[in-house]
Formats: structure tokens, C-alpha cells, sequence
């Protein structure tokens, strides 16, 4: 059935978010073990994994569940305090079903260690002197089914208890539903109700006493009356077949009683009739009331995030379209088309921020997983280790988000492993015991900034020089800042650990956060004091779909240079262009500055200038020039991706079509940079 | 005019079932993730039923009931909770706080149905 299936995908999303939720609660909780708001929600979590789970066919979940259900029900009871090793089932216990949600039924080694986890809830149990959960009684399923085949009649006492209609339900509706069963025959007895001017509308002074002919059993009679069964009053006695044949009687009052059930029915409709009425007026007035409805449920809206893409994708469209426009309107001295292009220029912008604005999302999503991964590596590792998030609710595109997460683990694994020694260790040292890693994100102009700091024992500058010389990445003679000697760390098969533990040292680390930095056109930055800590700085796009660059023209064609990684512009004469050992070199206030010409590159023919332009990007640390003949300022431009065919250019990152209709490339400079090189060392 | 029923669930994916549910038995839903969220669109727009969970945040489906029932919109309302069988206790709590039934998790479309009409005239 399709339509499980769309619910069970909806349950299995939501299942994720709880689960995550689960870490980040529990984790508080271990903090602060008297939070009992924290333990409630806990619980709430659980109970709702369990009872969704149930509903979408999720049966194992939901019977593993249970037991942690159980055993969270006694401690918001106070019965079994916050300890670690619960802190620690739990933990193993969300994982478990986070497995389990993966593949259920596929994972069979997985089933023995959800056996082991009950164990461990059932032990934390026995230690407090609690019974272990026992498990989930079966549900008794619906009656139905259950049919006896004999047609018989029953004669049914019914006195409602007197507060029924306050709990919301109408007796006539279960009379309603018995004759659903078979032919009824229904005398209601008014003797309780009391005089007019002493009736109250709450007060229902009814009782029935009803004879139902049907092949359904008593079961299914009871049923009727299920949710009146505990306060009223019910007897219900199967009579011998023959009496039920005449009762005239009965059927003589049977028209009456009908009135009656009819008269107060009437009476609880007419509010109802009057809400018709209203909402009828509001129809005329067309989707007023409608929208009106919706207005109310605020809230969000789940939408899958290919649409967002195309969303963004068809805002490129319009956005180049709509600068097409205004550069023709701009040709013609035409009143009647320059206001509308001016309106619709204002439009798009308004409309682009809010497109925009739709994927961004808080980074404090992917701050909440790092919470339990310092938790488990600096017990693994016996350390003690505090996480501190800041700027939680900073905003950054979608996409960056989802990739972040890999080189954030990396850098804070680092820290736990490399930088932050062991208690006893930070004793000697005259630190606290507790080290501190603080995870922290701003927004910086159009950028996010996200530094990882820890007070940890800092990166040694000159085991990073040995390092680099005995892997000849420098000659012993180099002369290097601070800055040039940090980002040697970045290159890859780098790697200072003496051991390699099995959390990081393996040399596989730091070059990989800056390939998918790079990727995210993001730029990593180093800064570590021997003995007092290191702080890591990512700078990040606000988002991936638009991008300030600088427009620049060689000949007649355009190129967009990521404004990032643009430090500054500077004049090349022609007469100044010095050449050593086949590299162009420019000298920049004392410092020789490497350049690359697109003309070459490019293979681009015409008039060279006599003056040129050199624009000098930021690259992993090392400054380079990229000569142009001109520079046409800064352009903010939604990036087209290349098609199939170009997909793999390693100069260009994507294009954009300008005002005038033409293609301008932007630039992959660090990709540009490889290209010169690789081809320098083919020739 | 088919009859509105509110569900207030803080599980999305309940909400989606009970909701498509309902409304192809011909029923007009409005959907609450919690008590408050409920009991502030049950101030804008009456309905005629109300299908509330007992485990929100915010405001728990037992404390809802009892607010509901203190709502002229809401005195003769049937209200049904959702219990697990977990919470035997908790169906005696929600009849005080005024519930018309109950409706035991796991169920399926049909039961939920069948629920709804035997308390909605």
C-alpha cells in the first residue's frame, strides 16, 4: 500500500530528527542529572518512536523501544538515578534503533546486540531493586472477526451515566450504532429527566432499554458501549429466540422513542447549522476563508529538497533574464519600459533573497552531533572534555550544511586527539583538568566563519618544520611564517602523530578538510600557540548558488574571479615582466608573487595591451597572479553549472551568462593553478 | 458540510496517517502539533471532533482535554486519545479530564474510522 509507505517514510524522517534529539537531551541530562524537564522529553521521545514505530510497521522498534521506555518512565519517577552506564544504554540504545530504522530486518547481528542492551536496561533495573520491563503485552486486536454465527436477541438495559454529553458523547450516536448491528427495537424510559424549568443541557436523565435482534455476538455489543462501559449502567441478556418473534409492545412505542432520540438530536445540531450558515458566508467572499485557515497553522511545510534546487535553479534563469532586460531597456529612453524593468529588477532581488533564504538553515543541527562524538572519543581516549557551541542558530545554505559535517568531525577529532592531553597530563601542566573545545559560528559579511578552539597543547611549529623537511616538502633553508609553516598541515600525507590511534594520525586528515573546504569555495585558516591551544577558522559562502566575483576581460572575453580569494590588484607593464627559470614572477612591495596569464592559458589571440592587469588570488596560503587585459569590477552572479561535457574542466567551476547574453566562466583558480603546473611538467 | 475533526500529535507521521485517513472518509482535518498549537486553532475555528495524543511537548494531550472542556467550542465535542497499551493508567486520567474515548496504538485506518464514527453524531 503506497500510502503506508509515504507514512512510513514520513515516520522514518521524523524518527531521525527524534533520535537525534535523543543524543542531545541525553547528553544534557548526564550534565545535569536533576533536569527533570530533560528526562521528560526524554521519555516523550522514546514513547513517540514506539508509538509511531507500532503504527507504521515498525514492530521490532517499537518492542525494543518499549524497554527503554520502561526503564525512562522509572527515572522520571526517581526510582533509578542518572548514572553513566544508563547515560551510556541509552546512547547504545538509540544507536540500536537507529540501525534498526536503517535496515530492520537485514542487519541479523544486529539482533544480539539488542539482546545485550536489554540486558544492560534490565541490570540497571536489578540494581535498583526494579523488575525488569516485562514485555509488550499483545495488543488485543478489534473484535471483529469474532462473529458468532447464531442470530440471537438480547435485551439491553442502557442508563448513561448523567455526565455523558460532558465528556463529549452523544447516547444516540451508540444507538445509532446498534442498529448498524441488526433490527432494534428502542424504548427509552423518561421517568429520571426532570420538569423543564429544572433541565440542564448537561444533564442527561435518559435510559434505554433496547431489544437488538443480530448474528453478531455479545462482544460486538459491547463494543458499542465501550467507551461508556465503566460509569454507566449495561445489562445486556441474550433472550430465547422465540419471545423476540412478538413484542408488539415494542413496536408500538417504537416511533415515539425514535422522536425523542430525533427531538435532542435536533437540539445539538442547531450549533452546528449556525457555523453552515457562517461558513457559507464566508464562501462568498471566495478563498478569503480559506486562506484565512491557512493563515492560522503556522508552522512549517516539509518540502523535498530537489524542488528547492530547481527553485534555485529557475531563479538563476530569471535573475540572468531579468539583467538581460534591463541592460535593452537601458539601450531605449522609453519611460513606459524602463519603470516595469526597474519594478521587476526590484522583484527579482526581493524574490531571490527569499528564494534564497528558503535553504538556509541554523548550523546548530550539526553542532548537535559533535556533543556525543566528544562524548565517546574523550571517554575512549580517557579524557575529559567539555563541547561549548556558540552561534547555534547562524544560518548557512542547505547544501554547505550537509557538507560540513565530515570536515567539522576531522577537525574536532584532531582536537580531542592531538591537542587536548590527558587530565593527569593537563594537571602537570597547570590547566584544569576538564579541557575545553568551543565550537563557534558568525556570520561574517556574505560569509560564515566557524572556528573549532581548544585549549589543548597547540601545534609545535617545529616538529611541523621537521615533519615537512624529512618528507621534503621544504628544503632545511626555507624561511617560513607561522602562517605558511601551519599550512603545510593541509598538504596531504601530513602527519605529526607519533601513533597512530584509532582515532586520527593516519595522515588522511587535514588535506582532505581542505579538499572539501575548497569544494565548498570555503578557505581554512590555522593559528595555534605552543602550550595554549589552536584555533581553527573556516570561512564559508553563505551559499553556493550565488557568487561575488570579480569580473575581468581578456580581449572580448569575460571571466568571473571568486571574490574571496581576490587579496588585490596590481599594473603590469610590459617591459616589467621578469621571467626566472620559466616561471613568471612579479614582485609585489619586496615579495615575488608567481602569475599566470589567462591569454595563454585560454589560447586567447588579439591585441595584447600594453598595460595589463594582475589579479592577485589567495591560494592554500600562497599568493598568485592572474594577468588580464582588463578589470570590469565586482558582479554578483548565480552560478550555472557546466553541462555534461564540461563537467570535468578543471580551470572553471561553473559559468554565468551576463546582461549582454554572453558566457562568462568562473574561475577555479586553485584548479588553474594544477593545470599550469601539470602542464609545465609535461613540457 | 462534512464535519471537521481536529488531530493534535506531535509525531508528524501520525498526523499524516490520521489526516489522510479521515479525510477519505469524507471528514475536513486541522492539524495540531501540541496542546497549545490545538487549543489556539480551536479559538479561530470550531470542530466538530478532536483526536489528541497524550504525549506533546508544550502541553500534553490530558491537560489539552481538560482545556478543551472549558471551552464553550468544546464542552459537547467528542475528544478521543491516542494511548499506548503501555498506559492503562492514563485512560481512567483522560475519562476524568473529560475524554469521550480512547484509541490503543498500533491501529489501522479502519479501526480509527470506525472510532470516529461511533462517537460523531
Amino acid at each position: 500500500m503506497s500510502n503506508t509507505n509515504q507514512f512510513a517514510a514520513t515516520f522514518l524522517q521524523e524518527a531521525a530528527e527524534q533520535l537525534a534529539l535523543i543524543e542531545e537531551i541525553i547528553l544534557e541530562v548526564e550534565e545535569n542529572p536533576h533536569d527533570s524537564e530533560s528526562i521528560n522529553r526524554l521519555f516523550r521521545v522514546f514513547h513517540t518512536i514506539k508509538g509511531s514505530g507500532s503504527m507504521f510497521g515498525f514492530d521490532k522498534v517499537a518492542e525494543f523501544t518499549h524497554h527503554v521506555e520502561t526503564i525512562l518512565d522509572k527515572v522520571r519517577n526517581g526510582l533509578i538515578p542518572i548514572s553513566k552506564e544508563l547515560v551510556n544504554v541509552i546512547l547504545a540504545a538509540k544507536d540500536q534503533i537507529s540501525q534498526m530504522l536503517k535496515g530492520d530486518d537485514a542487519c541479523v547481528g544486529l539482533l544480539d546486540g539488542r539482546a545485550d542492551l536489554i540486558a544492560r536496561l534490565n541490570a540497571l533495573q536489578a540494581a535498583n531493586g526494579e523488575s525488569a520491563s516485562a514485555a509488550v503485552p499483545e495488543i488485543a486486536k478489534a473484535t471483529e472477526g469474532a462473529k458468532s454465527a447464531s442470530v440471537t436477541t438480547y435485551q439491553i438495559h442502557f442508563r448513561p451515566e448523567a455526565g455523558i454529553l460532558t465528556r463529549g458523547l452523544d447516547p444516540s450516536v451508540l444507538l445509532q450504532d446498534l442498529r448498524v448491528l441488526g433490527p432494534c427495537q428502542i424504548t427509552a424510559k423518561t421517568e429520571a429527566v426532570p420538569l423543564l424549568d429544572q433541565c440542564k443541557p448537561e444533564f442527561c436523565g435518559f435510559c434505554w432499554d433496547i431489544q437488538l435482534t443480530t448474528d453478531c455476538g455479545i462482544a460486538a455489543i459491547k463494543d458499542v458501549f465501550i467507551f461508556v462501559e465503566d460509569d454507566s449502567e449495561i445489562i445486556i441478556n441474550a433472550l430465547p429466540a422465540v419471545e423476540t418473534v412478538t413484542a408488539p409492545s415494542a413496536s408500538s412505542i417504537a416511533p415515539v422513542i425514535e422522536k425523542q432520540v430525533k427531538s435532542e438530536t435536533v437540539v445539538k445540531v442547531a450549533p452546528t447549522a449556525k457555523n453552515t450558515s457562517n461558513a457559507k458566508a464566508g464562501a462568498a467572499n471566495g478563498k478569503s476563508a480559506n486562506s484565512h485557515k491557512n493563515g492560522g497553522a503556522d508552522g512549517s511545510v516539509r518540502v523535498p529538497s530537489e524542488r528547492l534546487d530547481r527553485l534555485v535553479n529557475l531563479l538563476g534563469e530569471l535573475v540572468i533574464n531579468q539583467s538581460r532586460l534591463t541592460q535593452v531597456a537601458s539601450r531605449f529612453d522609453c519611460p513606459e519600459l524602463s519603470a516595469p524593468t526597474e519594478d521587476l529588477e526590484r522583484l527579482v532581488a526581493e524574490f531571490r533573497d527569499i528564494v534564497l533564504g528558503i535553504r538556509m538553515m541554523p548550523i546548530g543541527t550539526t553542532f548537535s552531533r559533535f556533543k556525543r562524538l566528544v562524548h565517546d572519543l574523550s571517554d575512549e581516549l580517557g579524557k575529559e572534555i567539555d563541547l561549548v557551541t556558540e552561534g547555534a542558530e547562524t544560518e548557512l545554505d542547505k547544501t554547505v550544511i550537509d557538507q560540513l559535517g565530515d570536515p567539522l568531525v576531522h577537525l574536532i577529532r584532531n582536537s580531542i586527539d592531538h591537542g587536548i592531553a590527558k587530565p593527569d597530563e593537563r594537571e602537570r601542566l597547570g590547566k584544569p583538568r576538564r579541557g575545553a573545545i568551543r565550537l563557534a559560528a558568525c556570520h561574517e559579511g556574505a560569509h560564515v566563519a566557524i572556528k573549532i578552539e581548544d585549549d589543548g597543547e597547540g601545534i609545535d611549529k617545529e616538529a611541523v618544520r621537521a615533519k615537512a623537511i624529512e618528507k621534503k616538502l621544504i628544503t632545511p633553508e626555507a624561511v617560513l611564517s607561522d602562517r605558511e609553516l601551519f599550512n603545510l598541515i593541509f598538504l596531504p600525507g601530513f602527519s605529526t602523530a607519533k601513533a597512530i590511534t584509532n582515532v586520527s594520525g593516519r595522515g588522511v586528515g587535514m588535506d582532505v578538510v581542505k579538499r572539501q573546504i575548497d569544494a565548498l569555495r570555503g578557505s581554512v585558516e590555522v593559528s595555534s600557540q605552543l602550550g595554549v591551544g589552536t584555533c581553527i577558522t573556516l570561512t564559508l559562502p553563505l551559499t553556493l548558488a550565488i557568487i561575488d566575483g570579480l569580473l575581468v576581460e581578456v580581449d572580448k572575453d569575460q571571466f568571473i574571479i571568486p571574490m574571496a580569494l581576490v587579496t588585490e590588484n596590481v599594473e603590469l607593464a610590459a617591459d616589467q615582466r621578469t621571467c626566472h627559470n620559466g616561471r613568471n614572477l612579479l614582485p609585489v612591495r619586496g615579495e615575488q608573487i608567481p602569475y599566470l596569464r589567462l591569454r595563454d592559458i585560454f589560447d586567447i589571440t588579439g591585441a595584447e595591451q600594453p598595460v595589463e592587469r594582475v589579479v592577485i588570488a589567495n591560494v592554500v596560503g600562497n599568493r598568485v597572479g592572474l594577468v588580464v587585459d582588463r578589470v570590469l569590477g565586482s558582479h554578483q552572479t548565480v552560478i550555472q553549472s557546466l553541462g555534461r561535457l564540461y563537467q570535468n574542466i578543471e580551470v572553471a567551476s561553473g559559468a554565468t551568462i551576463m546582461g549582454d547574453g554572453r558566457v562568462a566562466l568562473i574561475l577555479d583558480v586553485p584548479g588553474l593553478v594544477h593545470y599550469t603546473e601539470s602542464q609545465a611538467a609535461l613540457s | 458540510m462534512s464535519k471537521k475533526i481536529m488531530t493534535a500529535d506531535d509525531s508528524a507521521s501520525m498526523r499524516q496517517m490520521i489526516s489522510f485517513t479521515l479525510k477519505q472518509a469524507g471528514y475536513d482535518v486541522v492539524e495540531a502539533e501540541h496542546g497549545k498549537d490545538a487549543l489556539g486553532k480551536l479559538g479561530s475555528s470550531p470542530v466538530d471532533m478532536l483526536i489528541t495524543d497524550l504525549n506533546m511537548p508544550v502541553m500534553d494531550g490530558l491537560e489539552l482535554i481538560r482545556q478543551v472542556r472549558t471551552l464553550p467550542q468544546g464542552k459537547y465535542i467528542p475528544i478521543v486519545m491516542l494511548t499506548t497499551e503501555s498506559q492503562a493508567g492514563k485512560k481512567q486520567e483522560g475519562k476524568s479530564a473529560g475524554a469521550t474515548g480512547w484509541i490503543v496504538k498500533p491501529f489501522t485506518p479502519e479501526q480509527l474510522v470506525a472510532v470516529v464514527k461511533k462517537v460523531l453524531p
